[in-house]
């Protein structure tokens, strides 16, 4: 098993047509994605990779009934993209693109609760299954099944950490790119719930920065509920307060924001914190042990 | 991006929101000639791009005309916590019957708006918090839903307010400061203090704006606010070549694809005893110009000793990276140590290519930090 994403879910590619969502297109099918189609507006009847493009959603969602869609829609029109895809209701939305302003994300979240719908991103790299399934832009090649989950704010940084833990022959369940924003669709406790449930997934790997609260709250949840080992590096130690760190929610704003402040609470909680990336596997084994 | 006070006022003004009448002066000169043309007691006040302007003598009432030169120039050039005082907002006098502290910002954590508000104003609101934390009303704000009546309501109440008049004023504000932060993407409206006058009306006498930078493309006549001037001119260039860049003070030049993975680097350096000179977000592209333009503005920081290449290569080829190393090596002339870390997809094809030109690679991240914190602890 694994989270969100396996060898059977449906994938349609908003943007299919564009550079990138073609390049990707391409690439998740030699994974081995089971991608059905895409849309891009005014392209009805075009085929892509050999697969059928249409001009919305709704018509994509009547002909396909996709488990999930990949957006690479650029930014001036991706967040009508997202609300496309809530409107006709698919479970899972993963939206790769970089630069949406929050309140956009804001919006497109408070009229996706309740509506049983997981948004992922944006700006990330998107989530994968290891030899099952990917939805984004990962190199699928360093991944590698197995029982750890990962939770990730950032992209090339979680190559580094699967890397590492590939290397060292620990397979990963899920692994999902949460995205550097201030505001994304699903934070570090929405799926680590569900990695709690996921009886493949024995241990997670969560790769935190500067920036917000949620590395507290994801803290809290794993000493009280979780359950299972975890492990957590916290990037930025060398941040300078006030600057963003090319993420827009990687900015140190007042001391909570911190990554001594996070690495000191997280410790005092009992949560092994990383000193380096490439020390996650051996902790991982330690406290799995 | 940080907006001035004035700039802050100026889009309080197109929203409707009463400000004090006041002129901004580029000029010493200027602040003087404004205040020697009004009535007093004027305010002036430094315009900087960083809180604390009071306790710092940036802000400064003037009752008397032979006080006038002297004050504006005590104010002038002066360094607020590392900026300079180059502008100086002139504005009228008021006076204060009430002070109160009204703000909206998008809250990360509710993934709302948040209102907040405190019948006390003009104070450090983050200190109320810690020492009365009940003084202060946080109200979320569905932005679909919007500000409403009973949000207002809730307001007028935390405020003890009754005087009806004012109570419109207020509510009329609230609104204005909803409707900015919603048609303009600021991370962050914040009036402190929100003044009472003795007359009854009430006035913005103090502005902080956040714009949130994604939202920046997709404002119209917003031209005039973009400033720069809270970045270096290393940033400003980086930003110009689409790069993500912050400067530091060490001496390792690092050069690296992914936000986090750059900071993860900078982290490590500092773990081995080095101190790195800037964070540098090179992105996913192996364009030779985008490796030549990140070049170009490390090493215009002649602090930098040693340049580390940081590179795992994802979609991104470590072959097309290592060409676009090769190119930019070609058409610059460095002198500096370069230490490259390379691997992932086609990490192979790329080693080659930099040993063909004798550079030395690595595939450990770990190798390749030591490595420069070696080199750049060297004398020269």
């Amino acid at each position: 098993m694994s989270i969100l994403l396996n060898k059977d879910s449906k994938i349609i590619v908003q943007g299919i047509t564009g550079r990138d969502g073609s390049f990707h297109t391409g690439e998740m099918l030699r994974y081995g994605t089971k991608i059905v189609g895409g849309v891009t507006p005014g392209k009805l009847g075009r085929k892509e990779h050999g697969l059928p493009v249409f001009d919305t959603v709704s018509q994509a969602v009547a002909e396909l009934k996709p488990d999930a869609t990949c957006v690479f829609v650029p930014p001036r029109f991706a967040i009508d993209a997202v609300w496309e895809s809530i409107e006709s209701g698919i479970g899972l939305i993963v939206i790769i693109t970089e630069g949406l302003p929050s309140r956009d994300l804001m919006e497109a979240k408070s009229y996706a609760s309740g509506r049983g719908i997981v948004l992922i991103g944006p700006n990330c790299p998107g989530i994968i299954t290891p030899e099952e399934s990917k939805v984004g832009i990962m190199p699928g090649h360093i991944f590698k099944k197995g029982n750890v989950g990962v939770i990730s704010r950032s992209g090339t940084l979680t190559y580094e950490v699967v890397h590492a833990l590939t290397q060292a022959g620990m397979g990963q369940s899920t692994v999902i790119g949460i995205g550097g924003d201030p505001i994304i669709g699903s934070r570090f406790l929405d799926l680590l719930k569900l990695f709690k449930d996921d009886p493949d997934t024995h241990s997670v790997a969560l790769i935190g920065e500067i920036g917000g609260s949620d590395e507290y709250i994801a803290a809290e949840y794993i000493k009280n509920e979780f359950g299972k080992p975890a492990v957590t590096f916290i990037a930025g130690k060398t941040a300078p307060e006030g600057k963003k760190m090319g993420h827009a929610g990687a900015i140190v704003a007042g001391k909570s924001d911190s990554a001594q402040a996070k690495i000191a609470a997280l410790s005092e909680m009992g949560i092994s914190v990383a000193e380096l990336p490439q020390d996650i596997p051996e902790l991982l084994e330690k406290c799995s042990l | 991006m940080k907006l001035y006070e004035f700039q802050g006022k100026e889009l309080f003004a197109r929203y409707g929101i009463p400000i004090p009448k006041g002129k901004v002066a580029n000029k010493a000169e200027d602040a003087i000639g404004y205040c020697s043309s009004s009535d007093l007691p004027v305010v002036v006040k430094a315009q900087v791009l960083v809180g604390g302007r009071g306790k710092a003598g940036g802000v400064k009432v003037i009752s008397e005309k032979e006080k006038i030169k002297e004050t504006v120039n005590s104010i002038w050039g002066l360094d607020i916590k590392g900026y300079k005082v180059e502008k100086l907002l002139v504005e009228e006098g008021v006076e204060i019957e009430n002070e109160i502290y009204l703000s909206i910002m998008v809250n990360r954590d509710s993934e709302r708006f948040t209102i907040i508000a405190c019948s006390e104003g003009g104070v450090d609101i983050e200190g109320v918090a810690k020492v009365d934390p009940g003084a202060i009303l946080k109200m979320d704000i569905d932005p679909l839903i919007g500000l409403r009546s009973h949000h207002k309501a809730k307001l007028f109440s935390h405020l003890s307010l009754d005087n009806p008049n004012i109570k419109y004023q207020i509510g009329y504000i609230a609104d204005k400061i909803f409707n900015m932060s919603r048609e303009l993407y600021l991370n962050l409206v914040e009036i402190n203090p929100l003044i009472i006058t003795k007359g009854g009306r009430v006035l913005a006498l103090d502005s902080k704006i956040v714009v949130d930078d994604n939202g920046i493309p997709f404002l119209k006549d917003f031209e005039k606010f973009i400033n720069n001037d809270d970045k270096s001119p290393q940033e400003i260039e980086a930003k110009e070549k689409g790069l993500s860049f912050v400067s530091l003070d060490g001496n390792i030049g690092c050069i690296v694809n992914g936000a986090g993975l750059a900071m993860a680097t900078m982290d490590m350096i500092k773990h081995f005893g080095g101190d790195p000179a800037n964070f540098l977000d090179v992105g996913g592209s192996s364009n030779p110009e985008k490796v030549i333009n990140a070049l170009n503005i490390i090493t215009s920081n002649d602090k930098v000793k040693v340049i580390l290449f940081n590179i795992f290569g994802g979609i991104t080829r470590c072959d097309d990276v290592a060409n676009g190393i090769k190119a930019a090596l070609k058409a610059l002339d460095i002198s500096i140590p370069i230490v490259i870390r390379l691997t992932g997809t086609n990490e192979k094809e790329g080693v080659k290519i930099l040993e063909d030109m004798g550079m030395e690679t690595t595939t450990s991240m770990t190798d390749a930090v030591k490595k420069a914190v070696a080199l750049s602890s060297k004398e020269a």
